[in-house]
């Protein structure tokens, strides 16, 4: 997994409200077996029309925003599918990090495992965020990790929360199996105990 | 004497393999169920690292997301070439990693949350996972049931455990009985439509008072179904008496001295007297009409008496969104749900693919034809449906001017052919009304069966307790 440290970049502003997964990448492109290459189709439905056109009033069809690395978005961003096919196609575009008042759970989850930073901030911070990303590709952002802050264009600074595991494993790039597998004795045993505390299972 | 718990505590603290000091756990997975769409990435990352499934035992897989449901599937003709890419991809995976399977030409292969449940899989207080956000159907049993990403399902297959923190508590009560012609299907929209699509994140739902009590376990998993759709990952029901009944004799459930010492614990949950939840929903069961949706989220939800809203009627976000609905549906505010036409009925999906649900549909639609351009009912696996033919249901849908298919997710998602055109309009007993969902363009008005068999009948969404007062 790539490493998440600091970035700094294009904030593109989207402000609807349950942007859902169907939204961020439609299920025709779910056929794939691979995980990369989703980038093109991102939004796609919102993005593109029946035959391929861009449309122009997309955000990220917009020429300030075409380099977009963080969306600020609206409430509930992510909610629908578990499909990973959604921060896959993310990553794809180029976008590493999320801010928004709320995140569906599966979708927040699915970020960390590929990079992604998902950050939850208060609706009057994420209204100043959105404001900043309005202003187009003058305007970065950014995000650093390791003191957990995001700084706007013009300078301010708002902290963020984020689960202290998931912070380790992002500013080291490091692969959940590998960790769990290190804990392999611990498995072992509980499935031992399984045997007699619940034969059936 | 340890402190009152929840029911998705006991699960949660019987589960638990290791914790760490910051409270993150790894978690034991009992069951993992497996479909074409969200595994292949996962089976390659195994290989990429040459590791094993830890339990293949405990892994069961079947296609259901991209399979086409007509009579003529076993052409490979009926799919495009991506979809039968990863079918084939399931089958060689399921092979080589030697984990059970029910291939398309098996008679049980049908929706991977209606096959585990049937087949005895779904076992009350254990932990269920799936690549499939629909997973928390399995919480109807009392099982901890939960959709996870495909890095996550990478991590059971070669772990069989799950690195989790724990949810909130949250209780859903229904209090008293449901009325006439108000299903399990009315009271899990109506829920969301009480606490909006993002009410449960961060929460484990129980569902409980009399109402869901009174529930068949198809009703049950009805509700828990769509758990996920009000924020929550993972819905649960205590399990009873009718749930034992369910698994007793099923093809994994245990038999003799093991279902007596199963049945022994499955009596232990339950959430004890004076458990603490961080959040409580009430809802009266009477209060509660039959509903549908109206807008492209499933908080849309109103009675089939009400009239679709106006923009104006909402506040913050959700203004532009409501506007951005009512463009997407092709709706005027002010106008009476009961009027809107219909152009095609979808009956069927993890939500409402069991036979309860095509009886339910059934004796609405006995002795009726529609007056839609299109009707399908797409049974949730190929038990159901010879279950269905057995009963007579089957030639009721036919008689009625329905198509009679084979299993699979078919138009929930419209992954197969079985899409909806620009503009057409559909009632669906699925889960999600999403722009785009069941084909870019289409609009969807989700309700339960009986409320999508009167849809069918009049040709527009269609109050069902009309219906059954004219059958009186």
């Amino acid at each position: 997994m790539q490493k998440f440290t600091t970035l700094t970049g294009i904030a593109a502003p989207m402000p609807l409200v349950n942007i859902d997964t169907d939204m961020i990448i439609p299920k025709q492109f779910l056929k794939t077996i691979q995980r990369s290459g989703l980038g093109k189709n991102l939004f796609d439905e919102m993005r593109y029309t029946q035959d391929g056109q861009e449309i122009q009033d997309f955000v990220l069809n917009q020429p300030a925003y075409r380099k977009t690395e963080i969306l600020i978005a609206g409430d509930n961003f992510g909610c629908g599918s578990s499909r990973e096919h959604a921060p896959w196609a993310l990553l794809d575009f180029g976008i590493r990090c999320v801010i928004s008042t709320s995140f569906a759970d599966i979708f927040y989850n699915n970020c960390f495992k590929n990079g992604i930073l998902p950050i939850v901030m208060p609706q009057d911070v994420v209204d100043v965020l959105m404001a900043d990303a309005r202003k187009g590709a003058n305007a970065r952002v950014t995000v650093d990790l390791p003191s957990q802050t995001v700084t706007t264009s013009d300078g301010q600074s708002f902290p963020f929360d984020v689960d202290p595991h998931r912070k380790h494993c992002l500013l080291n790039g490091l692969d959940d199996i590998g960790l769990t597998l290190e804990k392999a004795a611990s498995i072992d045993s509980y499935e031992k105990s399984l045997a007699t505390l619940r034969p059936w299972a | 004497m340890t402190a009152p718990r929840t029911l998705y505590d006991k699960i949660w603290d019987d589960h638990v393999v290791h914790q760490a000091e910051d409270g993150t756990c790894l978690l034991y997975i009992d069951r993992h169920l497996v479909h074409e769409v969200t595994s292949p990435q996962a089976f390659e990352g195994l290989r990429m690292t040459g590791r094993k499934v830890r339990a293949p035992e405990k892994t069961i897989a079947v296609p259901d997301h991209n399979v086409p449901t007509t009579l003529d599937r076993a052409n490979a003709a009926t799919m495009t070439e991506d979809s039968r890419i990863q079918v084939a991809a399931l089958d060689k995976n399921a092979k080589d990693f030697g984990i059970n399977y029910y291939p398309v030409s098996d008679i049980r292969q049908g929706i991977v949350h209606i096959v585990g449940p049937e087949q005895g899989w779904t076992l009350p207080g254990m932990t269920v996972v799936c690549g499939d956000s629909h997973t928390a159907t399995h919480g109807a049993f009392g099982a901890l049931a939960h959709g996870i990403g495909t890095s996550e399902v990478e991590h059971v297959l070669a772990t069989q455990t799950l690195i989790q923190r724990k949810g909130k508590n949250m209780k859903v009560e229904i209090t008293g009985s449901l009325r006439p012609g108000v299903t399990a299907k009315d009271i899990t929209l109506s829920v969301i439509g009480e606490t909006g699509t993002a009410g449960g994140t961060g929460y484990v739902i129980e569902y409980c008072g009399q109402a869901i009590r009174e529930l068949s376990m198809e009703g049950r998993m009805t509700v828990c179904n769509m758990a996920i759709e009000g924020g929550a990952r993972a819905g649960l029901i205590a399990p009873d008496e009718k749930t034992f009944a369910y698994v007793m004799g099923r093809p994994h459930a245990p038999k003799g001295a093991k279902w007596e010492a199963a049945l022994a614990y499955w009596k232990t949950l339950f959430t004890d007297e004076g458990a603490h939840f961080d959040k409580v929903v009430t809802i009266k069961g009477e209060d509660i009409a039959p509903v549908v949706t109206w807008g492209t989220s499933p908080e849309d939800v109103l009675p089939i008496t009400g009239v679709v809203p106006a923009p104006e009627d909402f506040t913050g976000g959700k203004v532009e969104a409501a506007r951005r609905s009512l463009e997407y549906m092709g709706l005027t505010p002010g106008m009476k749900l009961s009027d809107i036409e219909i152009d095609t009925v979808f009956i069927g999906s993890c939500t409402n693919g069991r036979i309860e649900d095509l009886r339910a549909a059934a004796a609405i639609l006995k002795g009726k034809k529609i007056a839609v351009k299109r009707a399908m009912v797409v049974p949730g696996s190929g038990l159901v449906r010879a279950q269905a033919e057995e009963e007579g249901l089957a030639q009721i849908f036919l008689d009625a001017g329905f198509e009679w298919r084979l299993a699979g997710c078919s138009m929930c998602l419209a992954m197969n052919p079985d899409q909806l055109a620009p503009g057409e309009r559909c009632a669906a007993t699925s889960n999600r009304n999403f722009e785009g969902r069941q084909g870019r363009g289409g609009r969807t008005h989700l309700l339960s069966p009986a409320m999508a068999a009167a849809a069918a009948i009049t040709g527009r969404l269609t109050d069902v307790r009309e219906i059954m007062k004219e059958s009186v």
